[in-house]
């Protein structure tokens, strides 16, 4: 089975194909550019066609597929909805699929599916990713707000962390809340 | 309070569900809303038939291709509200421009004659203009058909029209990719802008009040929750009155500018709220008259005669079949009976008719209605031709 994977992130892109691969699917051309997309599935004439659901091209594939021009008569995997837990989960996901008409559900069901579960792990590690960068932001406001009392109230820093953690406790607020309203405030107040 | 998510594209007529919220209109009615921004048509029709939103600004004839499943299974949908008519200009690279030596001064007939010249001399060359249009099935596709075959040009095979996302026409001239786009705004704003572009003329020189955006339910959720999609319609009718009010443009543009909805500048946006659009880079604004229409003398109501249009066209350009039952399940897909209960008592003007001959009326008129005088714009084609709801098939006849 010939398939394509038209994704605008080459890390997700690659995730799925390296899973398309394991499973034995080997026939797997990525299309990370806009541009020439139909072109290129012209030449491919993929069976499936795997798409990110946000991709800005989408619009133009589906006309190309109307026209039958790019794919032997692909159809939205959605024509066929005998399976609405899977297409549900497939939105959810964010992925969306195209397949060539006539082509066997039970062959179909598997790619997805694991097409499925491999945009899922990528967003569960892209998340992962933003807790992590929020919490170095987080990190960063937190020592900004220490430097400040250590020159303003003339203390070393472990005791400006325990001015902010104390606050914290006594309002019941997170520590990066009080943090942040320190640095607000000396801002205002002209702290310089 | 209930909870609606609506999806909506980065477009200028999308201004009054973001004013509802933004302004707490939806929130005065009890209804709170979560707005979810996407780059296609597709992603917005696929988030609404799965579930993913409860509501979705969308291009009339996608909501009409949802109902049908044109190309996919169907969807039954309802559009209770129409979110604005028109909006869309039509733009040119500035090398067509050139070659054109005519634009928004002319008018439209003048401009498409002299677009299918050049077309047919480009064929003869061996080479077909391209031109994009936002989806298969959008207004915007309809319009230009149209207009072109009004003019002696034939869509199919004089030119050759592509789909490109509103968001992309911008980077599609300046790629050179294309040679003119019907598309909404701020985005020929922003090739014109950039230097990449030049509008020619709109949409709404086509078809005065020409049907364009809606919002669409589901139809099972618009039966589950209907007290809630009422109070929707209400806190949307209050961001028309809103926007309607010279007074409040330079809110609503700068509102419209933020990152989250449209993320252009604020003077850009402004320019299809007041109508007032500069054509050329660097040139002076040229008023066009009604070339949004949000709000005002029933722009919101959803007339069935509208949809029927649409199917029409659907099935002129071979996107459907020219069946009974094809025009009557187009036209079930417009609700002006919500509307009408929604706004039932409110002040509101409410016409008491669902069908209207489409193109009849060259001047301000007065229209049978409850609850208030309705006044009625000039909705012409601009060649003239009437579509009477009760013999779509004559209307169909009449294009050979």
């Amino acid at each position: 089975m010939k398939i394509a994977v038209i994704d605008e992130s080459a890390a997700r892109a690659a995730v799925i194909e390296e899973g398309l691969r394991e499973a034995g699917l080997t026939d797997v051309t990525v299309l990370l550019d806009r541009r020439g997309v139909v072109a290129a599935l012209e030449r491919l004439a993929p069976d499936v066609v795997l798409i990110n659901l946000e991709n800005p091209s989408r619009d133009m594939l589906e006309e190309s597929f109307a026209l039958s021009r790019a794919v032997a008569r692909p159809i939205a995997m959605f024509v066929d909805q005998s399976d609405d837990a899977s297409i549900g989960d497939a939105v959810d996901a964010g992925i969306s699929a195209y397949v060539v008409d006539g082509l066997r559900k039970d062959r179909i069901r598997p790619v997805v599916e694991l097409a499925i579960r491999r945009f899922n792990a990528f967003s569960r590690l892209q998340s992962e990713l933003h807790e992590a960068r929020s919490a170095l932001a987080e990190r960063k406001t937190i020592d900004k707000a220490k430097m400040l009392l250590m020159k303003r109230r003339k203390v070393d820093e472990p005791a400006a962390y325990a001015l902010l953690r104390k606050q914290a406790m006594d309002s019941g607020r997170r520590i990066v809340e009080i943090a942040e309203a320190l640095i607000t405030a000396d801002s205002i107040l002209g702290g310089e | 309070m209930s909870q609606f998510r609506i999806g909506f594209l980065p477009l200028v007529d999308a201004v009054l569900p973001i004013v509802a919220h933004e302004m707490g209109l939806a929130a005065r009615e009890g209804v709170h809303l979560t707005l979810i921004k996407d780059r296609t048509w597709a992603t917005v029709r696929d988030r609404l038939a799965y579930g993913q939103t409860d509501a979705a600004h969308l291009v009339a004839p996608v909501a009409i291709a949802m109902a049908l499943g044109l190309d996919r299974a169907p969807v039954p949908i309802g559009a209770p509200f129409m979110l604005g008519l028109n909006g869309n200009a039509i733009a040119v690279s500035n090398v067509l421009a050139e070659e054109l030596g005519i634009g928004m001064e002319a008018d439209v007939r003048t401009v498409g004659e002299r677009l299918t010249a050049v077309a047919k001399a480009q064929l003869s060359m061996g080479r077909r203009l391209r031109i994009a249009v936002v989806h298969r099935y959008s207004s915007h596709n309809y319009m230009l058909r149209y207009w072109l075959a009004a003019c002696g040009c034939d869509p199919d095979f004089d030119v050759e029209i592509v789909v490109v996302a509103p968001p992309l026409i911008a980077d599609a001239f300046a790629a050179g990719e294309i040679d003119a786009s019907v598309v909404g705004e701020p985005w020929n704003s922003l090739a014109v802008e950039r230097g990449d572009g030049v509008i020619i003329s709109s949409t709404s020189r086509i078809w005065t009040r020409g049907v364009e955006k809606l919002l669409a339910f589901r139809s099972e959720l618009l039966e589950d929750r209907r007290p809630d999609v009422e109070a929707l319609l209400r806190a949307l009718y209050a961001a028309g009155q809103v926007v309607l009010d010279p007074g409040h443009t330079d809110m609503v543009a700068r509102l419209l500018a933020r990152e989250e909805y449209i993320g252009l500048p604020q003077a850009v946006i402004a320019r299809a709220i007041t109508g007032r659009m500069i054509c050329q880079r660097g040139g002076e604004p040229t008023r066009v008259e009604d070339f949004l229409v949000l709000h005002g003398e029933a722009a919101n109501f959803p007339w069935r005669s509208q949809a029927m249009w649409l199917y029409s066209q659907m099935v002129r350009w071979g996107h459907a079949k020219p069946t009974e039952e094809g025009f009557a399940a187009a036209a079930a897909v417009f609700r002006p009976d919500v509307y009408r209960s929604a706004f039932a008592g409110t002040g509101a003007v409410l016409p008491g008719a669902s069908l209207k001959v489409e193109g009849a009326i060259s001047a301000p008129l007065g229209a049978g209605s409850h609850g208030g005088r309705l006044v009625m714009g000039p909705d012409a084609f601009f060649d003239g031709r009437l579509f009477d709801p009760d013999d779509p098939f004559g209307y169909l006849a009449s294009d050979r």
